[in-house]
């Protein structure tokens, strides 16, 4: 079990977070899109071998959404972030080559 | 020690407290334990540890815990087991043990008290960090232990220093990410333990700590020959040891095979003990260092480049005599020997580090799998580090070729009875991978998990794909890799996992504040998430469909009350509450006037409806939103991550108040009047207060909030109190009821009522795949405004035809109650090519409906809505149902009840 660094709480176990995917994908118009960008939207998101921004929310804490870096084959966890504030440098490169991030 | 006395198979043996069992059955003659899973050949000790592969016992007492080695069950007086021969059954009476966990945050965690296991702890202390140390024997020392040495000196001071913490019996089963360690401690089955009434069984330890060190140790393999696993066959660590320390004196005549200085250890341990040793075997061309000059001089014949090829056995399976092979001219001869002792090298446990992904390396010097990771963190000592710590100088052998007879009885899992003709037959089929092996031939899969079969299978493997391929033999270890095993190092009880969470605390009971009065009323209660509610209220002699009817009845012809205190309640305030609410769901409720009602839908961005509910405006800036009883806690997260990710600038704020507001549904053509006497500052007529609005009021001096909302279609009133005035209300409403012949009614009667008004329950009536449209409510979805999954009813796959839609079903047989779930097929479906009839739909409400007279249903069926009147089949078993597809309201189409 990895434990994450809520940006308000600290260093908490896995099982009072909810992951929520890639980071980073806002919500765009609606109709300003084709099908095909629409349904990728929907579905399609990041998932490479190495690092990755992603969306966690501490539920069982505060309740609050934030960014976490977190690499998908070590489990390390890079630096945790607010949403609508600047993205840290991702922590390393390995793994990279597979981001679409 | 004190002698203690036990029952095995319902024999009385006598043994010291706190021996292994494995230990005293041994001394009391009992070579042979049980009989093989498979084969049915007889099998007796192998191993000293949680390693040992045959001695598996089924305990009679204590908590009767199916499957223990009997090498790890320390005597008690009274103590009784049995021989098993396969899987162990458990008892039929509950495990009345208590079993609990803790949680421990430390600088270093030490896993091992062998000597590395002390020195690590050492030098951690030194460092000046808290130390927890941990080791599955009854005392520490490791190795020691096994040779009855005393802890060296330097050592002796590290368990009393201030900062550690040392815990026996106590086995870590699992190492995850971030040195989180969970660990299994055995506290009271242990003799000589006075552990008082109410402690735990077992505690499971969930460990966080700075750095961990790894100093595991590690098991002595067996090798790979013909009738290698008759009793007397033993792993030449564990029978020195049983001899030696444990005094067991049946044996007389040994053999020693072996690849390491380990067997000449103990050829010598079984020297001076008194069994004669016939001969050391060591498959290496030469061998020298302290090890074997101490088995010169105790006189022991040593023969190098020889291997036992083949034993046989005597009347009762155990080892008699021993065929040795001299590996070079292959000739053979015969010893006699009633204890053969292997040694085929160690293997370090590398089990700990394979489950956070660390890849063991081969070491050609060691003839072992070796894990050398070394960070802050996480580090391996000991043996697993390669320390073997003597002159060890092990060959990689894993035994004599055999011909294809004698490899049918060479066993490399015991457990499982898998031979060495079974991985043969396994790389004749064309597999090399160890973990397609391990699958094919299931070696390593039972009990023991491969402790000491799985690098057997590698080195056998090495010999077999090199034979196989290009007649290069001698593959190496290192290509084939080593297992990845998996937590948990050793079989845990599930009760232990369970801890104190079980019966009632194994999950969260909510209960609303009329529960009480439920329990009074012989409510049948059922589940709803966490939630109990009521079912139905039975009078005496009745039946659930009798309550039922005669609950639906008095609803629909009289006045019924329900607690609907379940529902999800989400207060919602903020300047943008309004907007918000616009984006949320498919319909407007920025119109919505103050002090009124409005049922919304909303649907997540796929255009699949996600929940319903009823959502009032209090204020300008101020909605109280309702939702599904199990989706509330779903609702207020997915409003939240909007919030929180998407419109950070929308000021709204979400809160919580399911349990601070009990809610009291009123139904029925006489709901009116009831309440009317019991509220009598505000005018409750049809014109005053209309259907879909909301007053505040007071009863009996307490504030309450009546809406006229309906879930059943009837004239009805929601009443809305403060949690804990809800009885009160409650029971003024029941004073009064009793003119009324006012009925209590449950959620399966709630579920009738709902239903022949064709309202849905989101989750029974949609899976998961269902836009609005799917459900025939293309009314409640706004053209005027953005809403979230709007987009998506464009894609055309969410346009297409031929998607399930709701409607409702009529049995031709009015009492005809199809089940929920049941298969719709058109009428006389012909089988396909396949002999199928293809389904076009499914069930998803079913009842009896008393206002109707007749059973109906409702169902989702592709291209339902243009289906009308259309006959269908329902194919239940070996009969087939009709039924005739209709409309899904069935009762007051134009809602003239509901808004009397």
């Amino acid at each position: 079990m990895i434990q994450i660094p809520c940006p308000h709480c600290g260093l908490r176990n896995e099982t009072e977070f909810h992951y929520g995917a890639e980071a980073g994908v806002a919500y765009p118009d609606p109709n300003a899109l084709t099908d095909s960008e629409w349904t990728k939207y929907l579905y399609i998101r990041a998932n490479p071998k190495g690092w990755l921004a992603e969306r966690w929310v501490h539920f069982a804490g505060c309740g609050r959404w934030f960014n976490l870096w977190r690499n998908t084959i070590t489990h390390d966890i890079g630096p945790a972030y607010l949403p609508f504030t600047t993205q840290p440098k991702s922590p390393g490169n390995f793994g990279q080559e597979g981001s679409e991030a | 020690m004190r002698e203690v006395r036990f029952s095995f198979d319902d024999i009385i043996y006598r043994g010291h407290q706190g021996e292994p069992m494995a230990a005293a059955l041994l001394r009391s003659g009992l070579l042979s334990i049980t009989n093989s899973t498979y084969h049915g050949r007889p099998r007796g000790v192998v191993g000293l540890g949680v390693e040992e592969p045959n001695a598996l016992i089924q305990m009679v007492t204590g908590a009767q815990e199916s499957m223990l080695p009997a090498t790890m069950i320390e005597l008690v007086d009274a103590l009784a087991a049995r021989s098993l021969t396969g899987i162990g059954s458990l008892p039929e009476s509950p495990d009345e043990a208590r079993y609990d966990k803790t949680n421990r945050y430390v600088d270093t965690l030490v896993i091992g008290a062998g000597v590395a296991g002390l020195q690590a702890a050492d030098e951690q202390l030194r460092a000046g960090r808290e130390v927890l140390l941990i080791d599955d024997k009854p005392g520490p020392g490791g190795h020691l232990r096994d040779v009855a040495l005393d802890l060296p000196s330097a050592l002796r001071d590290v368990l009393t220093h201030k900062n550690i913490t040392y815990r026996s019996r106590c086995t870590a089963v699992g190492l995850y990410d971030q040195n989180y360690v969970v660990a299994i401690e055995r506290r009271i089955d242990n003799p000589g333990n006075s552990a008082p009434p109410g402690w735990s069984r077992i505690r499971v330890w969930h460990i966080r700590a700075d750095r961990v060190v790894l100093a595991p140790g590690a098991f002595q393999r067996p090798l790979i020959f013909a009738n290698n696993d008759r009793p007397g066959i033993m792993l030449s660590h564990a029978a020195a040891t049983y001899v030696a320390v444990h005094g067991v004196r049946i044996f007389s005549r040994a053999v020693v095979a072996t690849v390491d200085n380990q067997g000449y250890r103990d050829a010598v341990r079984l020297h001076h003990a008194g069994v004669q040793v016939q001969g050391i075997y060591d498959a290496r061309p030469r061998a020298g260092g302290p090890s074997v000059k101490a088995a010169r001089a105790a006189g022991i014949p040593i023969r190098f480049r020889s291997t036992v090829l083949d034993t046989a056995s005597n009347a009762e399976g155990a080892c008699r005599s021993i065929t040795i092979q001299d590996l070079d001219t292959k000739e053979t001869f015969q010893k006699d020997a009633d204890l053969l002792a292997v040694s085929g090298g160690w293997t370090p446990i590398v089990d700990l580090a394979t489950h956070i992904g660390i890849k063991p390396q081969w070491s050609e010097k060691h003839a072992a799998f070796l894990v050398s990771h070394s960070t802050d963190r996480l580090c391996s000592a000991g043996m697993l580090a390669g320390d073997f710590g003597g002159d060890d100088d092990p060959l990689a052998f894993f035994g004599p070729a055999l011909d294809s007879t004698q490899a049918r009885c060479a066993y490399i899992d015991l457990q499982r009875d898998t031979t060495l003709h079974d991985l043969r037959r396994a790389v004749g089929a064309g597999l090399q991978s160890i973990e397609h092996i391990k699958r094919y031939t299931t070696i390593g899969t039972a009990h023991d998990q491969g402790k000491t079969s799985g690098m057997l299978t590698i080195g056998a493997l090495c010999q077999l794909i090199g034979d196989d391929q290009s007649g290069i033999s001698g593959m190496s270890p290192a290509d084939v890799g080593t297992l990845s095993y998996r937590p948990p190092y050793v079989p845990v009880p599930f009760a232990a996992f369970a801890g104190r969470e079980r019966g009632q605390l194994s999950d969260p009971i909510r209960i609303t504040p009329l529960h009480q009065w439920h329990v009074e009323a012989g409510a049948v209660f059922e589940d709803v998430g966490q939630w109990k509610r009521p079912w139905y209220f039975p009078r005496p002699g009745e039946q659930m469909e009798d309550a039922v009817r005669r609950e639906c009845v008095a609803a629909r012809q009289g006045v019924a009350v329900m607690d609907a205190s379940t529902l999800g309640k989400i207060d919602i305030q903020g300047p943008d509450a309004a907007v918000f609410l616009d984006l949320i769901y498919t319909n407007m409720f920025s119109t919505l006037p103050e002090g009124q009602c409005r049922y919304g839908l909303m649907c997540k961005t796929d255009g699949i409806v996600f929940d319903d509910g009823v959502t009032t405006r209090l204020g300008k800036n101020h909605f109280l939103m309702t939702t599904t009883t199990g989706g509330a806690a779903r609702v207020l997260a997915w409003l939240e991550e909007w919030l929180q990710t998407e419109w950070p600038d929308l000021k709204v704020y979400c809160t919580s108040v399911t349990e601070h507001i009990a809610t009291i549904a009123l139904v029925g053509p006489k709901s009116r009047q009831l309440l009317q006497e019991l509220v009598t500052d505000i005018d409750l007529s049809k014109d005053a207060f209309p259907f879909m609005h909301t007053r505040f009021t007071t009863i009996d001096g307490i504030r309450v909030r009546i809406a006229r909302i309906s879930f059943s279609g009837e004239l009805a009133f929601e009443i809305n109190v403060a949690w804990s005035y809800a009885r009160h209300v409650w029971e003024r409403l029941w004073a009064l009821g009793s003119a009324y012949d006012l009925t209590a009614y449950g959620t399966e009667t709630m579920h009738v009522l709902r239903a022949e008004k064709g309202y849905i329950i989101i989750g029974q009536d949609t899976d998961g795949t269902q836009t609005p449209y799917d459900l025939n409510m293309s009314w409640i979805v706004s053209r005027k405004k953005e809403f979230i999954g709007k987009r998506s009813f464009q894609l055309p796959y969410l346009k297409a035809t031929g998607r399930p839609q709701l409607v409702g079903l009529l049995p031709l047989n009015n009492d005809e109650i199809i089940p929920e779930g049941a298969y719709i097929t058109v009428h006389n479906a012909q089988k396909d090519e396949y002999g199928k009839t293809r389904h076009i739909g499914y069930v998803t409400s079913s009842y009896y409906s008393p206002a109707l007279g007749r059973a109906f249903a409702l169902a989702l069926v592709d291209d339902g809505l243009s289906r009308m009147g259309e006959e269908v089949a329902v194919p239940i078993g070996n009969k087939v149902l009709h039924a005739t597809i209709c409309d899904s309201v069935f009762i007051d189409k134009d809602n003239i009840r509901r808004d009397s």
